[in-house]
């Protein structure tokens, strides 16, 4: 267990403390739903399409198979003592002010439930232990509440006894969607990685041509053929990356940078379009089922590429999921070289390759940003880097500060184990929760505008697929520019000088044949 | 939801996304834009009628980065960049560009 000795003091300018409890607002938050899952997408997924008559026996036997089950699950409802300690470390907490998403306040939503039926005193005494009947507004209670917990443990880290908050949440969510109350968001994306293999829908046409285009954008800014191999059999490493970094700003800069790195290491690496998503949003949901899945669908790519090693993108759940549960879910992966970490984080690689100096790196090719480190949630409390404790602060850190000039930290007491989520994270990227995701998100706004103001800081870095599109999203709320997130392998592909390289000069018009053009002309009607 | 075009209903989803790709028309794509409160004109017809040709051929959304480039080609080396994009279509050019364009919402971490 992690030691209670927090020091939350920071040093005080004129920006507020990010830290700071909130005016208390009861109910504030109550209003707040995601959009629900039709029943096709439930089904897809194993659970009933919809709400079922016998929903509440339902409900209580789902729970009581995971007490049964989980034995994680039980003690964490067996034996809060109301402390406290927790109460004002949840970022929605503090952004909201709603005492609901007091992580205790919002577990007892369920330990009440969980008393009634399983405990000896709230069967016979339920009142004296505060324990509630299941009616439709409880689950309507855990609807709105769970959907506004991103499974990040920052609580956690200060329970004296160790519970974790977000294994209640997935534990709600998991009995919510057996009695066909899913969230669209997230049960809508799983369906999509089963039938195209990622989150995003890109078929494998798509997939080859962004990339190809990609390609032809690095040899246009480098004058070097760096390749971005879909479905190579034979290739040594298998990249498995959130699609988003196919797809979104800034996530593909960091593509490139990955991609670059493999090129000067000399290693031989592919995507797979069958196996094209890191993000395991089964973990989210609670649903060991469709994490099991999709971690399956990685191994099979493996296998039919052939591939000697595994690597993961930057994508904070991805690797929250790979680096506890592929072996376990997905595996057995004897099939790959022992030799190496199975799986490896993309940052363990090119950590790995610029301690052996095949890396050519001019830092002051970064010169124009002034830089902190944004811990993802999952990554610094979830998982691990390398071989020694707290290899998942240290390598991301080592790696910006081998290719930057300018880095600083922000606050104590909101970086490392104690890091605070983006306010995107578990299941709450989503466009119909954008109210929670920015209260969510101030804690962490304030802790970057500190060290904008301390330190002149003009772009923050984050390892992670949610983080990245969050902050794109929040910046602008508060008063950042949108493009001040940045992924760490894009100040890599920055920093790098790959040999025979020749930089593009800016004057020079681009070489654009490849561009579809736009037709200019009126629309002329739907054609699809 | 739904919207109402010279009398007849075109079905969307919550988030305003047409559920049949195949009724759109440039009238309706203007309807969703007044929605939208867009103001439709020749540059924002340009990435319109670029996302619904890039989706006709690959079934998807072209990249973020793939549509600046076309916009790049066609509007000018200024205007080829994220931030003019979103002058554009402020709530971001993937999400409410395909929304007028009547294609999916492009999902994920996105």
């Amino acid at each position: 267990m992690v030691e209670l000795a927090i020091d939350n003091k920071i040093s005080r300018t004129s920006v507020e403390d990010p830290l700071a409890p909130p005016c208390m607002t009861p109910g504030a938050m109550a209003g707040s739903k995601p959009y629900m899952a039709a029943p096709e997408h439930n089904i897809k997924l194993g659970f009933p399409g919809e709400l079922p008559d016998d929903w509440k026996e339902k409900a209580i036997a789902r729970m009581g198979y995971l007490a049964e089950t989980n034995r994680a699950f039980k003690v964490y409802l067996d034996t809060c003592m109301k402390c406290g300690a927790c109460t004002d470390k949840c970022h929605y907490y503090m952004g909201s002010g709603d005492p609901k998403n007091m992580p205790v306040a919002r577990q007892d939503l369920l330990r009440g439930v969980y008393r009634r039926y399983f405990t000896f005193a709230g069967k016979y005494f339920p009142k004296l232990v505060g324990a509630v009947d299941l009616t439709k507004e409880v689950l309507d209670d855990w609807y709105s509440y769970y959907h506004q917990c991103s499974e990040c443990r920052r609580c956690a880290v200060f329970c004296p006894i160790g519970i974790d908050t977000a294994e209640i949440t997935m534990a709600a969510r998991d009995i919510l969607d057996h009695v066909g109350i899913g969230q669209k968001y997230s049960n809508e994306i799983i369906g999509k990685v089963m039938d195209v293999g990622n989150n995003l829908g890109l078929n494998p046409k798509a997939l080859k041509a962004t990339m190809a285009d990609l390609e032809e954008d690095i040899e246009d800014e480098t004058g070097v053929a760096v390749r971005i191999p879909v479905d190579e059999k034979g290739a040594d490493i298998l990249l498995i990356t959130p699609s988003a970094d196919f797809f979104a700003e800034p996530h593909i800069d960091g593509l490139i940078g990955y991609a670059k790195v493999f090129h000067e290491a000399g290693v031989s690496w592919t995507v797979s379009s069958y196996a094209s998503e890191a993000a395991n949003f089964g973990m989210f949901i609670g649903s060991e089922e469709n994490m099991a899945v999709l971690c399956k669908r990685i191994q099979k790519a493996a296998i039919e590429l052939g591939v000697k090693r595994i690597i993961f993108g930057e994508c904070g759940h991805a690797w929250r999921v790979a680096y506890n549960f592929l072996n376990t879910l997905g595996g057995p992966f004897d099939f790959l070289d022992q030799d190496y970490p199975i799986p490896q984080h993309i940052l363990e690689f090119t950590w790995g390759e610029l301690q052996k100096g095949t890396l050519n790196i001019d830092k002051s090719r970064n010169d124009e940003y002034r830089l902190t480190y944004h811990d993802s949630c999952n990554v610094a409390r979830a998982s691990r880097m390398g071989d020694e404790p707290g290899g998942q602060f240290e390598i991301p850190r080592n790696v910006l500060k081998a290719v930057t000039n300018n880095y600083f930290e922000m606050p104590e007491g909101t970086t490392k184990e104690q890091t605070l989520c983006c306010g995107g994270g578990g299941g709450l990227l989503t466009d119909d929760l954008m109210d929670i995701r920015k209260k969510g998100a101030s804690p962490r706004m304030h802790a970057l505008k500190q060290v904008e103001e301390d330190h002149g800081v003009t772009h923050m870095v984050a390892i992670c697929a949610i983080c990245k599109t969050q902050f794109a999203k929040m910046m602008p709320e508060f008063g950042f520019e949108r493009d001040s997130i940045l992924s760490v392998h894009q100040l890599v592909s920055n920093a790098l000088i790959m040999e025979g390289q020749v930089d593009e000069d800016d004057d020079e018009d681009d070489d654009m044949d490849d561009v579809p053009a736009m037709s200019g002309a009126p629309a002329t009607g739907g054609s699809l | 939801m739904a919207y109402e075009i010279d009398g007849n209903t075109i079905e969307a989803d919550e988030e305003g996304y047409i559920t049949d790709l195949s009724v759109w028309t440039p009238e309706l794509a203007g309807l969703i834009a007044k929605d939208e409160n867009i103001e439709m004109d020749d540059e924002r017809w340009e990435v319109v009628n670029f996302l619904r040709d890039y989706y006709e051929e690959y079934q998807i959304a072209p990249a973020v980065r793939v549509l600046i480039k076309a916009v790049k080609k066609t509007m000018g080396k200024e205007k080829g960049n994220n931030k003019y994009l979103y002058t554009l279509f402020p709530y971001g050019p993937a999400k409410q560009a395909c929304k007028i364009a009547g294609l999916p919402k492009p999902t994920g971490c996105v």
